[in-house]
């Protein structure tokens, strides 16, 4: 699972949002730095999912709980409420099932942290508009038969979802790169002005 | 504390250390064995605080010999490579355990013990034994050792249903747990093996109803025809392919004969006639009995076995293995989160089959040493 390009204040950021000693499951947690940083500075209950065996390994090295496997098959496995939190960075546009994935990581958590790449970003749109080529950009490196974002959305898109899925939008966030994340009303008309202007977002949801 | 000189048993004398306890070892069957012996090896030394134990728990076939060479084979031990000074398993860090299963042949109990009742060797008067058994027993050594927890237990195969069983039992003397390519049960197809390698140790007429102790012939036709056809299920169709594919064994042509032709043949023909050296036909009936019976949940879920355990989980299975496939890791992965545990789980890719818990592994050595380091920490060792 991708958590390509995610920077360290980015990770700040997400973990701050956590209070202190929460459950907290982590999916795709790649090697393991997200959690490493709730559990030595959130003192965090921190479990992981992840797709890759260097992942797992190298997250198990840090002392991190982590089991190996895929968010599409393997959330199932996981009983309801066990966690206070199920963290998604960077995921939710490379599963299978975004809606599936994101109703398991509220069955599962109390509360779901969701960050993924907004395609409504004016530079995104406007690289389709001018090169008419699908757009590779810092938050969206890959090209298009490479990447592993399979379900990308925008801002707008993702809160429509969570609307008709009756998911309550706890708070929602906008960011852009080296920049502290400014949180918005997403149901305010603020919401079309950050599809615009926010590289990437960020949404804690509750069932 | 030395065991009583043991006609039938074929560990040479003074190869290992071996203990009599006091009492008797209640059994899962509601049979009891009176003062049993438990022969086990060590390595590296115990810390002041007693908190740098690993205890090693070894496969069906294999015994204490984890590190040195064999006394009676003198091949490498099972895990040499894996437990040393300055190994994955440090022998300058952490004090390490591998004792002889209850019902084997290398010191620890089993049939061909005597029976201090009669003087004469248990045969099949020994009672049925479980996993469970053996890990009772198990832990009246580490009793003994004045050990209380075990910074971690390890196994592969029927060591990891040791580890399991330690873990479910044991809740409290285990901080740390890795079951490796194992299962909390055995599958209709394992038990489907283990009959028919039972049935040719039967078959031999030499086995006499298992009373060949003391006279000429022993039933190791049988027995390395048990062996034969476990050690298929041990390996993998690639790794069969890759190491003999259909290559003639020391002949240019096929001898329209039934010799080993095949170089498969001639391996597995080893495999079953070296075996025997080290190992008792009734041990092998006793062992592959207690893992049929091998079903931690017994009537309760998986995950009310190990409902508040404190134990750190590692589960790792490898790709290849057909006998106890990833599918059972994961089950057992299932219930520990559903019992709140703390658990990682790798699956590492292998084309070795079952055997790969015990060869060279990179990845797997990666995991396991990674975790086994974070462990320590946890437990404050130096």
């Amino acid at each position: 699972m991708p958590r390509n390009g995610l920077s360290r204040l980015d990770l700040k950021h997400i973990a701050s949002l956590v209070p202190e000693g929460a459950r907290v499951l982590d999916v795709g947690c790649g090697e393991g730095e997200l959690l490493a940083m709730l559990r030595d500075t959130r003192g965090a209950y921190a479990r992981g999912l992840e797709l890759s065996r260097e992942g797992v390994s190298a997250s198990v090295a840090k002392g991190l709980s982590v089991v190996q496997g895929d968010a599409d098959t393997d959330l199932s496995e996981y009983p309801a409420g066990g966690f206070d939190y199920v963290i998604l960075t960077r995921t939710v546009q490379a599963v299978r099932r975004p809606d599936v994935t994101l109703a398991d990581a509220l069955r599962i958590g109390t509360r779901a942290i969701v960050s993924f790449p907004n395609f409504g970003y004016w530079r995104v749109r406007a690289s389709l508009l001018a090169k008419g080529r699908m757009p590779v950009s810092r938050a969206l490196p890959d090209r298009w038969y490479e990447t592993e974002n399979i379900h990308l959305c925008t801002i707008a898109d993702f809160a429509d979802l969570c609307r008709d899925r009756g998911w309550t939008i706890e708070q929602a966030f906008s960011a852009s790169r080296g920049r502290a994340p400014k949180a918005f009303n997403p149901s305010g008309p603020s919401l079309a002005v950050r599809n615009l202007i926010a590289e990437e977002s960020i949404f804690i949801l509750t069932r | 504390m030395r065991a009583d000189n043991e006609p039938f048993s074929l560990l040479p004398e003074g190869a290992s250390d071996v203990i009599r306890l006091d009492g008797a070892l209640p059994l899962d069957s509601g049979e009891q064995i009176e003062q049993p012996s438990i022969a086990y090896r060590s390595w590296g030394t115990l810390n002041a605080d007693k908190s740098n134990a690993i205890l090693v728990c070894h496969a069906l076939t294999a015994d204490q010999f984890a590190l040195e060479a064999h006394p009676v084979t003198g091949k490498p031990g099972w895990w040499a490579h894996l437990i040393g000074p300055g190994k994955l398993v440090d022998t300058d860090r952490y004090f390490v355990i591998c004792a002889n299963v209850l019902g084997g042949c290398m010191g620890t109990t089993g049939p061909s013990s005597l029976d201090p009742a009669t003087g004469k060797p248990y045969a099949l008067s020994l009672p049925v034994i479980t996993i469970a058994d053996m890990v009772r027993l198990q832990a009246r050594l580490i009793d003994y050792l004045g050990i209380d927890t075990l910074m971690a237990v390890i196994g592969g195969s029927m060591g990891g249903m040791q580890v399991l069983q330690w873990a479910a039992d044991y809740p409290q003397r285990v901080f740390a747990a890795a079951p490796i390519a194992t299962a909390a049960r055995h599958s209709p197809q394992n038990i489907a093996f283990h009959e028919v390698g039972r049935q040719a140790v039967m078959a031999d007429p030499a086995w006499a109803d298992g009373n060949y102790y003391g006279k000429k012939a022993r039933p190791t036709k049988g027995l390395a025809v048990a062996r034969m056809a476990a050690h298929i299920t041990y390996l993998s169709e690639n790794s069969l392919n890759r190491k003999f594919g259909r290559n003639l064994q020391e002949r240019e042509k096929i001898g329209f004969s039934f010799d080993a032709d095949f170089q498969v043949e001639s391996y597995l023909r080893y495999q079953g006639s070296s075996f025997v050296d080290r190992f008792d036909a009734n041990s092998y009936l006793y062992i592959t009995r207690a893992m049929d019976y091998f079903d931690l949940s017994r009537g309760q879920t998986l995950a009310d076995v190990f409902r508040d355990t404190k134990t750190r989980f590692l589960l790792s299975s490898f790709t290849t293995d057909w006998l106890y496939p990833t599918a059972e890791s994961r089950h057992v992965v299932r219930a520990l989160h559903a019992s709140g545990a703390d658990v990682s789980f790798v699956e590492i890719e292998s084309d070795k089959g079952h055997d790969a818990f015990l060869l060279d592994e990179p990845e797997f050595f990666d995991v396991l040493g990674g975790w086994l380091g974070s462990v320590a920490d946890g437990r404050g060792i130096a």
